[in-house]
């Protein structure tokens, strides 16, 4: 039951027939599991949080360093050096402290991701490198858990959510990571600092939805963004019966790690 | 010749001889050797950008690798 300032509190929502008492206690049940506390996990974070979502989980090895401040809005200045995850864990209850924020400082691994994301309704992928994406699709596609794909570099972004069985999955478009060292990293790349903050806002939203149950995922349909066109555009796409996770014959059975990749941050432009 | 890549509409001069692989380097299209094609809907394999033509009205779809997020690597 919601208390009379939890009814002031998301009566923005409570108003909206698509959510209303009882979406909000949906979100208050629901769980999602952010991985990454970067530039895509602080937005996402953020919205969750003030959202009323009931457990979030948030996943990050590092500590704040003054080159992620021009991008990554839930980190301060007074922050620097301090895990992103603790960092993170503060602005959000301080947003909202019926929210329950369980932290994990670690790398997200073949070793540990299976046993995380069991506890979750919902995963968002907010990493900065292909062996973590690669490995967030593998282990969500063989669990079963809907998640949403993020990925941003220097002034684009593209997102896509995937119901594992029913929709294209990331190895679907991409079968196996690039390899290490024929690209660029991040710091040589850069990104524009406002670029995460539109992209995890639309991985967020689809978190929301999911756990509200209402509207379409952006399932089949990889959304880009251009912000220096200012475009978006969808691309239509579908499940690969060649696909090696989640097509007729998979030879991907197990999470594992892609090793090659591990270096591996982002691309020269596209 | 008029196809359609990521949305605009692009002409090309006449070449029976054109394959997905030898559009990708007429173009140098960045990510290359990497990028996902996607031909009137569907994703091809990778040793099929050799062998496809490219035909009058084709839809064409390049897909990049974007990482991004937080920055951990060094």
């Amino acid at each position: 039951m919601l208390t009379d300032s939890q009814i002031e509190r998301y009566s923005r929502h409570i108003i909206l027939k698509e959510v209303g008492g009882k979406g909000q206690q949906k979100l208050f049940d629901g769980r999602v599991l952010i991985i990454g506390a970067g530039g895509l996990g602080a937005p996402i974070a953020l919205y969750l949080a003030a959202a009323g979502v009931g457990t979030i989980g948030i996943a990050d090895a590092d500590d704040v360093d003054l080159s992620n401040l021009q991008r990554q809005v839930i980190h301060f200045t007074p922050d620097i050096g301090t895990p992103k995850v603790e960092s993170a864990r503060r602005k959000m209850q301080a947003i909202n402290p019926d929210v329950k924020v369980i932290t994990y400082k670690e790398w997200i691994t073949a070793a540990n991701i299976t046993a995380i994301i069991a506890d979750y309704d919902f995963i968002i992928d907010g990493t900065d490198n292909f062996a973590a994406k690669f490995l967030i699709n593998d282990a969500c596609v063989l669990a079963g858990k809907p998640y949403s794909h993020g990925g941003i570099l220097q002034f684009d972004g593209q997102t896509i959510t995937v119901t594992p069985g029913e929709s294209a999955c990331y190895r679907c478009i991409f079968p196996e990571p690039p390899p290490k060292d024929a690209i660029p990293t991040c710091s040589q790349a850069g990104v524009i600092g406002v670029l995460p903050g539109v992209i995890g806002t639309i991985q967020a939203t689809e978190a929301i939805k999911y756990l509200l149950g209402k509207g379409d995922l952006l399932t089949d349909r990889l959304l880009t963004y251009s912000a220096l066109r200012m475009k978006f555009r969808e691309v239509p796409l579908k499940r690969k019966a060649s696909c090696p996770v989640c097509g007729d014959n998979p030879t991907i059975t197990e999470a594992k790690d892609e090793l090659d990749a591990f270096t591996v941050c982002d691309l020269e432009g596209a | 010749m008029k196809i359609t890549i990521n949305g605009k509409e692009v002409l090309l001069v006449e070449n029976s001889a054109r394959t997905i692989d030898s559009l990708l380097e007429e173009l140098d299209v960045s990510q290359r050797l990497y990028v996902t094609v996607e031909l009137n809907g569907d994703i091809l394999d990778r040793p099929a950008h050799e062998t496809t033509p490219v035909a009058e009205g084709d839809v064409i779809e390049f897909l990049y690798f974007m990482g991004g997020g937080s920055s951990h690597v060094d």
